[in-house]
């Protein structure tokens, strides 16, 4: 096992750095934007680029780039917005906004998803499933952005419940009322997906525990049908939907671009788009390392995971 | 010795041999031979759901394909006056829904005004007076279900010589009144633009700061104030003149209709009548208009054009290298699948997003936008294919039926395409349909972002569409719900369709999920 995880994260190291590379290359084979001028700043980015070698050999400049990044942790300064900053300072900045939303969404939505997908495995091919599993082919089929259209234009414009935009960090604090009122809207756009697909994959998996031999044997020996369900069925049920949700707690790292962008969140997903549009170089190169890096380590993770939840899974090991 | 041996003797002649003298075949089937596909078909007619999300995907796609042939618009067809206007179709507009009409909150000099446009050109702006209130300041309010196609009313064009006699002529020989003498409000003239050219009427209060409201005569009608002259031919106006306008007994008021400026005519037009000379068609939009007076319709259909263009490409091109791929990757195995796979899997790790920015950066100037997009979904995409193809190829590679032809002197390639590919084609075809609405989503989110702007004049997508519609979402908020609706429907349909495929093809896969 350990070894296996050493492998794995070696290996995960390995393509993190052959990725890194690739866009490395690509971007530093792009023309440099001129810098706005901004008085002072401006020559403190000037500084910046002759440290980071930008006038050097493009070898030399990918090597500058990873000292400073492995040594000092650092990506940069930003050159086209935040001015001056530190890349990785703003980044985490920004990360709290990000977090919060998903969390909440996903918060919401696990109860919700189990609960459904129990529901809906309990009665399977009785009318309640053929309900649930319709609903949920709808809600996973129709993209985020639409239910954040919805409702945006119900819940926000109509019935006026919640405000339009996210609440400002200096008049509400991160975690009161009115700050998570205003994250609703995309707090639910967020979470109906969600549901949906933790809805139907509880139920596939669980009414297939459910009809598995053990499980008469449970009511044979006297359980009554609700015993054996959560004793025997959920248990064994949750070794195949406990790393999805796994995953889906990592994933919050990284975010919705696109809901991001409707509810004008100030994230990580917010920062890219800005990044890509007023082309930044520096934020574009930190925030792929950055979510190509969540991508790999989630793999790992679920698949760790598996291992950990359900000891008859053997890592690593050949078939 | 039991009683069962005693048996008593039959006599030989009693017995006579069956099919003495034919020969016995097997009989051929008399049912004809149901193949692969053919079963396939079978169980997939049977999925009922399924065959409606078919349905409905063969209609969308239509849809995509026709509509810019016959829609009277197309993509860079814009109209300055009839922005945003609201979804309208004859069919339905006699019974009350989809007439392009919305109820509006108005004061007494907005109810006038749009009265006015009605009393004028003939044709009722107001559908109908839901409500009227008076407010605590003693302000009437009215709510007005007002049709967004009449109420552009009036505009000023200026006109060349050629197209003022033009227009004149079109007039004298349909009888259609086109062109409106010119009101002498101030107001009108001077501020409020274009859209001071409905205010026709006498105004309380006609100067800038002036709210608008009419004056009216005893019968409660509008008393004109149109611009009056003794020369009946004044600036060359030969044509229809409107009702009312007969001279007078001092042969002093003829209304002007036209007056001369540098570039030739200033005349005031009814824009609706004036939209149908220009066009030969009238104005109706059957999903009503963005904020660029873009037809929703034709744009909608061009977008998803596009995407199904786009989807289908990328669907097949990564069919193809994924399916050659993954078979020599899952065919030879060892040493060769191993390095192989590494290759597939750095690609698969690089988040979309940022190859399509890469791509977009590098690529748009030298192949088009499209074509890097197309680039960008190809040099991921295909990763996924690739994964199926050498599953299917692990399965099948070591049964006995292979081993058979193997000895028999197959070669690879034989056994390649002959032996385990028929296999391994449910799994291909259902991968390469469910891959299309991937790529159609994927698209309008990048088009929305605006990481990829796919929007020229002659070029516009679903996300494109969605994106300018979004600020709009309060009070128009049907420039983005047909976009949304068509893509939602049409993921629905392909989630179902390609579900319906899968349980058909693999039956052993039935409820289980990808």
């Amino acid at each position: 096992m350990g070894k296996y995880i050493v492998k794995r994260i070696l290996l995960m190291f390995l393509t993190l750095f052959i990725i890194m590379t690739m866009c490395f290359i690509l971007i530093k084979m792009l023309p440099l934007p001129a810098i706005r001028e901004m008085g002072r700043d401006v020559n403190l980015i000037l500084a910046k680029r002759e440290q980071m070698g930008y006038n050097r050999p493009l070898l030399v400049q990918y090597f500058l780039f990873l000292k400073s990044v492995i040594l000092h942790w650092d990506w940069g300064v930003g050159e086209q917005m935040y001015e001056a900053l530190n890349v990785w300072d703003v980044l985490l900045q920004k990360l709290p906004y990000t977090i919060s939303v998903n969390l909440y969404s996903i918060l919401l939505a696990i109860p919700l998803g189990l609960g459904f997908g129990i529901y809906a495995a309990l009665k399977k091919n009785k009318w309640q499933d053929h309900v649930v599993s319709t609903v949920v082919v709808v809600f996973i089929s129709v993209p985020s952005y639409v239910y954040a259209f919805i409702v945006q234009y119900l819940l926000c414009y109509k019935f006026g419940w919640f405000p339009l935009t996210l609440e400002s960090l200096d008049t509400a604090a991160f975690f009161s009322g009115r700050m998570i009122r205003s994250m609703m809207p995309a707090i639910m756009s967020l979470g109906f997906g969600v549901v949906a697909g933790l809805t139907r994959y509880t139920r596939a998996e669980l009414s297939e525990v459910l009809t598995s031999d053990f499980m008469l044997l449970a009511r044979t020996k006297g359980l009554t049908k609700a015993q054996a369900t959560y004793r025997h069925a959920l248990r064994n049920a949750m070794v195949v939907i406990l790393p999805m949700i796994i995953g889906e707690f990592i994933g919050i790292l990284v975010g919705s671009l696109i809901i991001e962008k409707i509810f004008a969140i100030p994230g990580v997903g917010s920062l890219y788009i800005y990044a890509i549009n007023v082309r930044d170089y520096n934020f574009f190169m930190a925030l792929t390392v950055f979510y190509t890096f969540i991508g790999l380590a989630s793999g790992i993770v679920i698949d760790i995971s598996y291992g950990i939840i359900d000891p008859r899974i053997r890592m690593g090991s050949r078939k | 010795m039991s009683d069962n041996m005693k048996l008593p003797e039959f006599p030989r002649n009693m017995f006579d041999f069956a099919n003495k003298d034919k020969h016995i075949h097997d009989a051929k089937f008399e049912t004809k031979p149901i193949g692969y596909f053919k079963d396939a078909w079978l169980r997939f007619r049977k999925n009922k759901s399924a065959v409606v999300a078919a349905v409905l995907i063969v209609l969308l796609a239509l849809f995509a394909i026709i509509v810019p042939y016959v829609s009277n618009y197309d993509v860079t067809f814009r109209d300055g006056y009839y922005k945003t206007v609201l979804p309208k179709s004859s069919l339905f507009s006699s019974l009350g829904i989809w007439n392009g009409a919305k109820v509006q909150r108005e004061t007494q000099a907005g109810y006038d005004y749009f009265n006015a446009i009605g009393v004028e050109t003939g044709r009722d702006v107001i559908l109908d007076v839901k409500s009227q209130t008076v407010d605590a300041n003693g302000i009437t309010y009215y709510s007005l279900l007002i049709d967004s196609y009449y109420k552009v009313g009036y505009t000023y064009v200026n006109l060349s010589e050629d197209e003022y006699l033009a227009l004149q002529e079109y007039q004298d020989s349909t009888g259609i009144q086109i062109i409106y003498p010119l009101p002498e409000t101030y107001r009108t003239n001077f501020v409020m633009g274009n859209k001071g050219a409905s205010f026709w009427y006498l105004l309380e209060d006609d100067s800038a700061t002036s709210d608008g409201k009419a004056v009216l005569d005893e019968n409660g009608d509008y008393i004109p104030n149109y611009i009056a002259t003794s020369n009946k031919e004044q600036a060359g106006y030969t044509s229809l003149r409107i009702a009312g306008d007969d001279g007078g007994e001092d042969g002093n008021t003829w209304y002007v209709y036209g007056q001369r400026n540098q570039s030739g005519y200033k005349v005031r037009v009814d824009y609706y009548e004036y939209f149908i000379y220009k066009n030969n068609f009238e104005p109706s939009f059957f999903f009503g208009t963005n904020i660029y007076g873009q037809d929703i319709f034709t744009c909608l259909a061009a977008g998803a054009r596009l995407s199904f263009l786009l989807a289908i490409s990328v669907s097949f091109i990564n069919f193809l290298i994924g399916a050659i791929y993954g078979a020599i990757e899952g065919y030879y195995g060892g040493a060769i699948d191993i390095s192989m796979e590494r290759v597939s899997d750095v690609l698969a790790s690089v988040p979309f997003i940022v190859v399509a920015t890469l791509f977009q950066m590098h690529l748009a100037d030298e192949v088009g936008v499209l074509g890097s997009l197309l680039f960008a979904f190809v040099l991921t995409g295909w990763v996924s294919m690739a994964h199926r193809v050498r599953m299917q190829f692990y399965r099948f590679k070591r049964q006995e039926y292979i081993l058979a032809a193997r000895t028999l002197g197959a070669s690879d390639q034989r056994l390649i395409f002959k032996h385990i590919f028929p296999n391994a084609i449910g799994t291909i075809i259902t991968g390469s349909v469910l891959a299309i609405p991937g790529v159609i989503f994927t698209e309008s989110i990048l088009s929305y972002l605006n990481i990829v702007n796919l929007e020229t004049s002659s070029l516009t997508s679903i996300g494109t569409m969605l994106a300018n519609g979004q600020g709009y979402l309060n009070t128009y908020p049907h420039i983005i719900l047909f976009p949304a609706l068509f893509i939602s429907i049409l993921m629905i349909s392909f989630n179902l369709f390609g579900n319906g495929l899968r349980d058909a093809f693999n039956p052993s896969l039935r409820g289980a999920d990808e």
